[in-house]
């Protein structure tokens, strides 16, 4: 056995142990360990995956010293690698943009909570990535809910708790489905295993029998998983938990925590249920419809708000259409289009909050017109700004235009569902167009702007001096500077550069099942 | 008839408790209230969950009088599967509780859509 396979083992306890010691440490202390501890694991990570992309093959990790049927295991595959890169990606560059926003927004005692936080959720989301055992699936999805309640209650307001209660109820009762799922499964398998599970499904549904189960039992999973990742009918908690809470909670809960649900369903697909099966129920077109719908109705709620975050909340729901509308072509190129887009969204959409972070200051949220001129105040944030958005729309060179691309060459010769995905990505694109140009051509506006910080330094006085609080230090406008841009490259890398990204998808996606 | 509904009690009823809990949950509008309904949801689940494991006629797979033949126990997994989901479902009711004190303490209520009223009205006040 290779020294490199233990790396999934060691970077999902190494990121819990470092959540363990953040609680013991100051702020400062605090941070330190949790940067170094995913630095490590995003190393881990990386060589990982190259290891992977070299032999091209995936293998199981013993748990424990029981062997299959019984003990508990993890897989690493090039797919389960790359998620891994891409969510430590996110969780570092979050932190470090999110300086000036924890230093001012959470309470002076329990600015290193986040960090445990940070540490806890990027442990429950590599154990979501690399497991190979559905209960242990259902268990870290409750402590990938109760670590994204966290990240949208540090910030210690009514508002901030009341849209943390909103989004555990949803999200409680999408893990509650999930695990009715989970017990019906294990009543007619025997098994916890996804690879014994499989099997299993595979002769029965030869059989013939318990084919009503199984359709009950892939619908549950699949409703409990979207209901946690705010697919359209259960996004309402969507807009008030991204919106409300600090930037970098925004960029972590948009980035990677609904995208961990995403990549478990895909794992439900291939590697328990059986694409053949799942094909079978019906479920897929369910996915189909519920993506597009939100594609479109997602873009019209960001077009109608009025506040830039909340707009940015809005238009996270309309790409998670796309997603799940990636899934629901039913094919494998759909699926490495989904999987695409799953990085290529949490790559922007992060970016979005990180950078909307500069024009909001200490305030909530920013009407989008009281951006006026922000872009010649904050050229950096303003350029990574821009080129999101223009990622999101889709624009070529942009990492967006790829996906989009992947995903409308995934629905040729697929019937009726080419003709909706192709009108749902053209609508979707132009409502796009409308609400985030919006943006940049209001960022970029003379006129209307105020320098309401120089004429306060000017006047002097104790309000200028509690204004400098909250204003971000040297070092920290540098860090968030050179963090932004580095979100930014890669963005416009992926989009210039796609070949390496899908080679690895599309051979992971062969080795998965 | 009768006899399926006798075969299947535990299943039957597991399905009415889920019924309750999660009526409860999504339409009460007392924090307290959904709490509670969480908990019989979980609960609801734990039996079904529990009723897999459980074959009539046979022992906890507790070693008391030596035998380590299989056949005199039941199916340990279910029970063990069980327990872990009272540890995350113990876990998840606890934050649940720390949020109520704290926007009660800040609200003086337990309604929530009281509570998401006077938030809204205060997000108004501060855009003024």
């Amino acid at each position: 056995m290779d020294f490199v396979m233990n790396f999934p083992f060691f970077s999902i306890m190494l990121c819990m142990f470092a959540a363990l010691a953040t609680f013991m440490l100051g702020r400062k202390a605090a941070g330190i360990v949790a940067k170094a501890a995913i630095s490590i694991t995003l190393i881990m990570s990386v060589v990982l995956t190259a290891w992977l992309h070299m032999s091209g093959e995936s293998f199981v990790y013993m748990m424990g010293h029981f062997p299959a049927p019984w003990g508990n295991e993890i897989r690493a595959g090039e797919l389960e690698g790359i998620m891994a890169v891409f969510t430590c990606i996110i969780a570092l560059l979050s932190m470090t943009t999110g300086k000036t926003s924890i230093r001012t927004q959470v309470d002076d005692t329990k600015q290193n909570l986040f960090y445990l936080i940070t540490c806890l959720m990027e442990a429950s989301l590599l154990a979501l990535i690399y497991t190979n055992d559905i209960f242990t699936g259902y268990v870290f999805i409750e402590i990938n809910t109760i670590a994204g309640c966290g990240l949208i209650m540090i910030k210690n307001t009514g508002r901030a708790i009341a849209s943390a209660v909103r989004y555990m109820v949803v999200s409680l009762v999408g893990s509650g489905l999930f695990l009715i799922g989970t017990t019906l499964l294990y009543s007619i398998t025997g098994h916890l295993l996804m690879e014994n599970i499989f099997d299993s499904v595979s002769e029965l549904f030869s059989d013939g029998s318990h084919i009503v189960t199984l359709t009950i039992i892939t619908a549950l999973m699949t409703v409990g998983l979207s209901i946690k990742s705010g697919l359209f009918p259960f996004h309402l908690w969507i807009p008030d938990a991204y919106a409300v809470s600090i930037a970098p909670s925004s960029a972590m809960l948009s980035g990677m925590v609904s995208k961990g649900y995403i990549f478990l369903l895909i794992k439900l697909i291939y590697r328990v249920i059986g694409f053949e099966v799942f094909k079978e129920t019906g479920v897929f077109d369910l996915i189909f419809i519920a993506g597009v719908a939100a594609m479109i109705m997602g873009s019209v709620s960001a077009i109608r708000s009025e506040h830039l975050r909340r707009m940015t909340a809005y238009s996270s729901v309309s790409q998670i259409g796309y997603i799940f509308m990636g899934i629901g072509i039913a094919n494998d190129a759909g699926m490495v289009a989904a999987i695409f887009h799953i990085i290529t969204h949490g790559l922007t959409k992060s970016l979005l909050f990180m950078s909307a972070s500069s024009f909001t200051g200490k305030k909530e949220d920013i009407r989008i017109r009281d951006i006026k001129g922000m872009g010649h105040k904050h050229p950096v944030s303003s350029a990574a700004f821009t080129a999101a958005a223009l990622s999101i729309v889709g624009f070529p060179l942009f990492a967006g235009f790829i996906a989009k691309m992947l995903l409308a060459n995934a629905s040729f010769g697929e019937g009726y569902k080419m003709y909706i995905a192709i009108c749902a990505i053209a609508i979707s694109t132009i409502l796009n167009v409308i609400y985030f140009f919006r943006c940049i051509i209001n960022l970029y506006a003379f006129g209307g702007f105020e320098d309401k910080d120089r004429e306060n330094s000017i006047a002097g006085g104790d309000t200028a001096k509690e204004e400098a609080e909250f204003l971000p230090t040297r070092y920290e406008r540098i860090v968030h500077g050179v963090s932004v841009s580095v979100l930014a490259v890669l963005n416009l890398y992926i989009g210039v550069a796609p070949k390496l990204l899908t080679s690895i998808l599309t051979k992971g996606l062969n080795v998965f099942n | 008839m009768l006899e399926q509904i006798y075969n299947h009690f535990n299943d039957i009823v597991a399905a009415i408790l889920f019924v309750i809990g999660f009526s409860n949950l999504l339409f009460q509008k007392n924090l307290i209230k959904k709490i509670i309904g969480i908990n019989i949801m979980d609960v609801s689940i734990y039996l079904l969950l529990a009723s897999q494991g459980y074959i009539s006629g046979r022992i906890a797979p507790i070693l008391t009088d030596g035998s380590e033949n299989a056949v005199t126990y039941i199916n340990p997994i279910p029970s063990g599967l069980v327990l872990t989901g009272i540890v995350v479902s113990v876990s998840v009711t606890a934050l649940m509780l720390s949020m109520t004190v704290r926007l009660y303490r800040k609200y003086k209520t337990l309604d929530l859509d009281e509570i998401l009223m006077k938030v809204r009205r205060e997000k108004e006040e501060s855009e003024k």
